[in-house]
């Protein structure tokens, strides 16, 4: 029964758990016929060589923010939220009807609506399974999977049938008015005279998502709800006998839990595509699992892995244009990042538990 | 049978470490054949630690281990089977839907076919039940045996695989009276016909009652081996604590005041349309301890669920609870409406229920009190204010070690059980529910506990007190009442009564009404029978 200093537990493990999962990696560009240092080199360049490398990276970052404090809100309430896909899509559509139906005068005015709406639609398609689990005893995992399904076939009929623009022939809203358009950062730096970011599509839901770290942080550790989340999350019986009902929590912590998902369009639909199309989320909410698994539940851990990621999908991107070396590539090293830092997770914490005992003998 | 010179078992110098916590410490053992050998010592001693290293669970770091004079080094469990060496562990190993034969061959088939391994089995377990008053129906399933038959079961096991040397760990926690006493008989005769037998068991009576020889451990050490005819449980008792110790529980007589609990009629069918509690009429005053015996699993458990604000989901309920006169809703209500009205509880199962085990001791004394004004401010909850409360809860209690940030798991027994009675003592309730204060707690705490719940007593609340151990229901009850099957037995006053009236109670037969049947009485709630069948 070793026990870590909090820091090696909650920086060292997950570095070591990525370090192994990249020289696996690495070995895989190497059987392909690459240069694994050269694979790097063109990630890196690409991702964060430049502002405009950093503003695709932050604006993937803040996707898998929302996601990733989505399914730890959910964990933390011992809640398998796989959903994040379909609530994410949902919020998406919630955005795009607020955008929609208003005339809004101006972006400010339209940001609060549209976070609403988002939220409201993400918070509503995860209150069915929660409902289901809560009430019925309907597995949440199997429920939201499906719940998934269900999104994109409602998102496909609404495109097609309700919000296609007359005459048009793409499956996707009508362009968002001038109005609603959200600040980019590189606008926001323009303003303060400097040239950062052009043409790249991180916005001002970075800030957004930032500020969901730090609520969601006080949430859970601070808050009477968090504390009872928390204690529902670790044992049921204990709950039930302080009190705190099942039910309640279980709906509660899904409807944050869709809710920051459901945010997510606000960047995504609202501040990138300024329109709603098919398949705009890009896997980004099953992301959000191996994002939360690898920040340990915790937002700041949440934000360190969600800017890894970011820079792994923005890497990925340029390593598909500029080497053979298919984007696919990138599937894997998520995959192996996931499989270090989740399901292996001992394998690397038991050695270094060894290290730090026998180094704590000799001291 | 005459006993040769070699031990069955001699230890020499076994020691093992878990990270810092050194849990056997040069540890010397000789165990003569043909004995029954007792090895007491307060929760964390070291005890369990030991007998797993005999059985192959865990490698000692350093020592021997000698098993009929020949040095061995049992690596696992297979090896220790093969040595002669059956365990018999306080949670059973069998598989609740194979029956007696199936989990007696369970491991030990001799061939890819079961037939011929079945019938054998069957041979040698009617032997085995002649031998040693064994009986059990080899083609029962276990899920319909009695606890004490699936005890029997595990000690077939371990002789059916020749076990020379039998090791019981706890073996009459889950007993009534009666079955211990059968199982003490069952044990004599094994080690009449020559068979070594290691009882590990933190009561002092059952050690007098039944080994040849003790020996003692404290903090991982073994304190001492005596012959058990040459000692006595005050000095057993002061081996184990190190200091003397109180075995019976000071106590002015109890002034019972007005009534603080009325049950009438409370029957409870589960969602599975079992009846659970058949209609239970109790009173308890202010000022006194109702302690309720039995064995566990009849009812006691629903019983303090319901009280508590939490019946198990699906339940029925039929009944009154009035609490100082006013009646209490029986479902729909949760465990903090239950706190406002002034009912304290400290759960059967503090590791399940009483606390968040991962949970820092600061943020569990605020557990089921998270609502309390003094620990919020606004929307937060007010961390100092609780922080400064554990701190306090940790001093008055002597929760060692004096740390509020130590996770809940990494306290011990003894001292996670004080963390949960301070908070539910200190908060001054009207009725304190109490279920199992001691389990595995160590005898410094228990004494410690007793006194906290007699001097709540003493300040007017009424408390209701479950356990299983007859001795601290004895020890620290104003008044027994005796559960069976969901109804109350019968009513005794501690010192009108003996552990012999109260096992028959507790074994469903009243010695004043009808002595030695099996005849119970019918339900004397005036409820109607419940619609039977799972709603």
């Amino acid at each position: 029964m070793g026990r870590l200093p909090r820091w090696a537990d909650v920086i060292l493990t997950p570095l070591i758990s990525v370090l192994l999962a990249f020289a696996i990696s690495a070995l895989v560009i190497l059987a392909i016929g690459e240069s694994p240092v050269e694979a790097l080199k063109v990630m890196v360049e690409g991702a964060l060589g430049s502002s405009y490398g950093w503003g695709f990276t932050l604006y993937y970052a803040t996707n898998f923010i929302f996601t990733g404090l989505a399914v730890m809100v959910a964990y933390h309430a011992g809640l398998f939220n796989i959903g994040g896909e379909g609530q994410a899509a949902m919020g998406g559509l919630g955005a795009t009807l607020v955008i929609l139906s208003l005339p809004w005068p101006h972006w400010a005015l339209a940001l609060p609506a549209a976070m609403i709406g988002a939220a409201g639609f993400g918070a509503l398609w995860a209150l069915i399974p929660a409902w289901l689990q809560a009430r019925r005893g309907s597995h949440v995992v199997i429920t939201t999977i499906m719940f998934n399904f269900i999104a994109a076939a409602l998102l496909n009929y609404m495109l097609v049938n309700v919000l296609r623009p007359v005459g048009s022939m793409d499956p996707a809203s009508a362009n968002f008015p001038a109005a609603t358009h959200l600040p980019k950062l590189s606008e926001m730096a323009l303003a303060f005279g400097i040239t950062w970011g052009k043409n790249t599509p991180a916005n001002i839901t970075l800030f957004i998502a930032l500020a969901a770290c730090v609520l969601v942080w006080l949430l859970i550790w601070r808050t009477r709800l968090g504390y009872e989340i928390r204690a529902f999350g670790k044992s049921e019986p204990a709950a039930l006998y302080a009190g705190i009902s099942p039910v309640r929590i279980t709906v509660l912590a899904m409807l944050i839990s869709g809710g920051l998902a459901g945010l997510m369009a606000v960047n995504n639909v609202m501040g990138e595509a300024e329109r709603l199309v098919l398949n705009s989320v890009e896997g980004a909410g099953f992301i959000g699992i191996a994002v939360a698994l690898m920040g340990r539940n915790h937002p700041f851990g949440i934000l360190l892995s969600a800017l890894l990621f970011g820079f792994l999908y923005q890497g990925g991107g340029e390593l598909a244009l500029w080497t053979t070396i298919p984007r696919e590539l990138i599937v894997v090293i998520q995959a192996l990042v996931i499989l270090f830092t989740g399901a292996l997770d001992n394998m690397v914490r038991r050695p270094l538990e060894w290290v730090f005992a026998r180094s704590g003998k000799r001291d | 049978m005459a006993t040769d010179d070699t031990p069955a078992i001699e230890l020499r110098g076994i020691s093992k470490a878990f990270g810092p916590v050194q849990a056997n410490k040069g540890i010397d053992l000789m165990v003569p054949r043909g004995t029954i050998h007792g090895i007491i010592g307060e929760n964390g001693a070291g005890k369990s630690t030991l007998m797993s290293i005999l059985y192959g669970f865990y490698r000692p770091d350093a020592g021997e281990i000698l098993i009929g004079g020949r040095p061995i080094v049992i690596s696992d469990s297979q090896t220790a089977i093969r040595a002669g060496i059956g365990m018999v562990f306080q949670h059973f190993k069998l598989v609740q839907n194979f029956t007696v034969l199936e989990n007696v061959i369970l491991g030990a088939e001799d061939g890819r076919l079961l037939r011929p391994s079945l019938a054998r089995a069957r041979g040698e377990l009617q032997r085995l039940a002649r031998e040693y008053e064994l009986q059990v129906d080899p083609d029962a399933l276990i899920e319909e045996l009695s606890v004490g038959h699936q005890q029997r079961v595990e000690i077939l096991k371990a002789l059916y695989r020749q076990a020379d040397i039998l090791i019981l760990d706890e073996p009459t926690g889950v007993l009534t009276p009666a079955e211990a006493d059968h199982l003490f008989r069952i044990l004599r005769g094994l080690r009449d016909e020559g068979k070594t037998i290691i009882l590990i068991t933190h009561k002092l009576r059952e050690i007098m009652q039944i080994t040849d020889n003790v020996s003692v451990m404290r903090r991982g050490e073994m304190v001492a081996s005596v012959k058990t005819s040459e000692t006595s449980p005050a000095a057993l008792a002061e081996l184990m604590v190190g200091r003397k110790v109180l075995l019976r529980v000071d106590k002015a007589p109890a002034t019972p005041g007005a009534p603080v609990l009325e049950l009438r009629g409370l029957r409870m069918v589960d969602a599975e349309g079992v009846e659970r509690l058949r209609g239970i009429d109790l009173d308890i005053r202010a000022g006194e301890i109702l302690g309720i015996a039995g064995v566990a699993g009849n009812g006691q458990t629903q019983l303090l669920e319901i009280l508590g604000g939490y019946p198990e989901a699906g339940a029925r309920l039929e009944g009154e609870i009035r609490l100082k006169g006013q009646p209490l809703p029986l479902s729909g209500s949760d465990g903090r409406a239950r706190r406002r009205a002034g009912i304290g509880h400290v759960p059967e199962d503090r590791q399940v229920e009483g606390l968040i085990m991962d949970f820092s001791a600061w943020e569990n004394v605020a557990f089921g009190y998270q609502d309390a004004p003094e620990f919020n401010r606004g929307p937060l909850m007010d961390h100092a204010a609780i922080r400064a409360d554990a701190q306090g809860k940790i001093e008055r209690f002597d929760v060692r070690p004096p740390n509020p940030d130590l996770a809940a798991k990494n306290f011990s027994g003894g001292n996670q059980q004080k963390i949960v009675v301070a908070r539910e003592v200190e908060r001054n309730p009207d009725l304190l529910l109490i279920g199992q204060p001691t389990r595995g707690v160590d005898i410094g705490a228990i004494e410690f506990i007793h006194k906290r719940i007699v001097a709540l007593r003493d300040a007017g609340k009424a408390v209701l007190l479950v356990s299983v151990e007859l001795d601290e229901i004895m020890a620290l009850s104003d008044r027994i009442a005796v559960m069976f099957d969901g109804r109350i037995m019968g009513e005794r006053l501690p010192k009108a009564t003996t552990s012999g009236d109260l096992g028959c109670l507790m074994a469903g037969v009243d010695p004043a009404v009808v002595p030695a049947t099996e005849a119970i009485p019918p339900a004397q709630a005036p409820g109607t029978e419940p619609g039977g069948g799972a709603v």
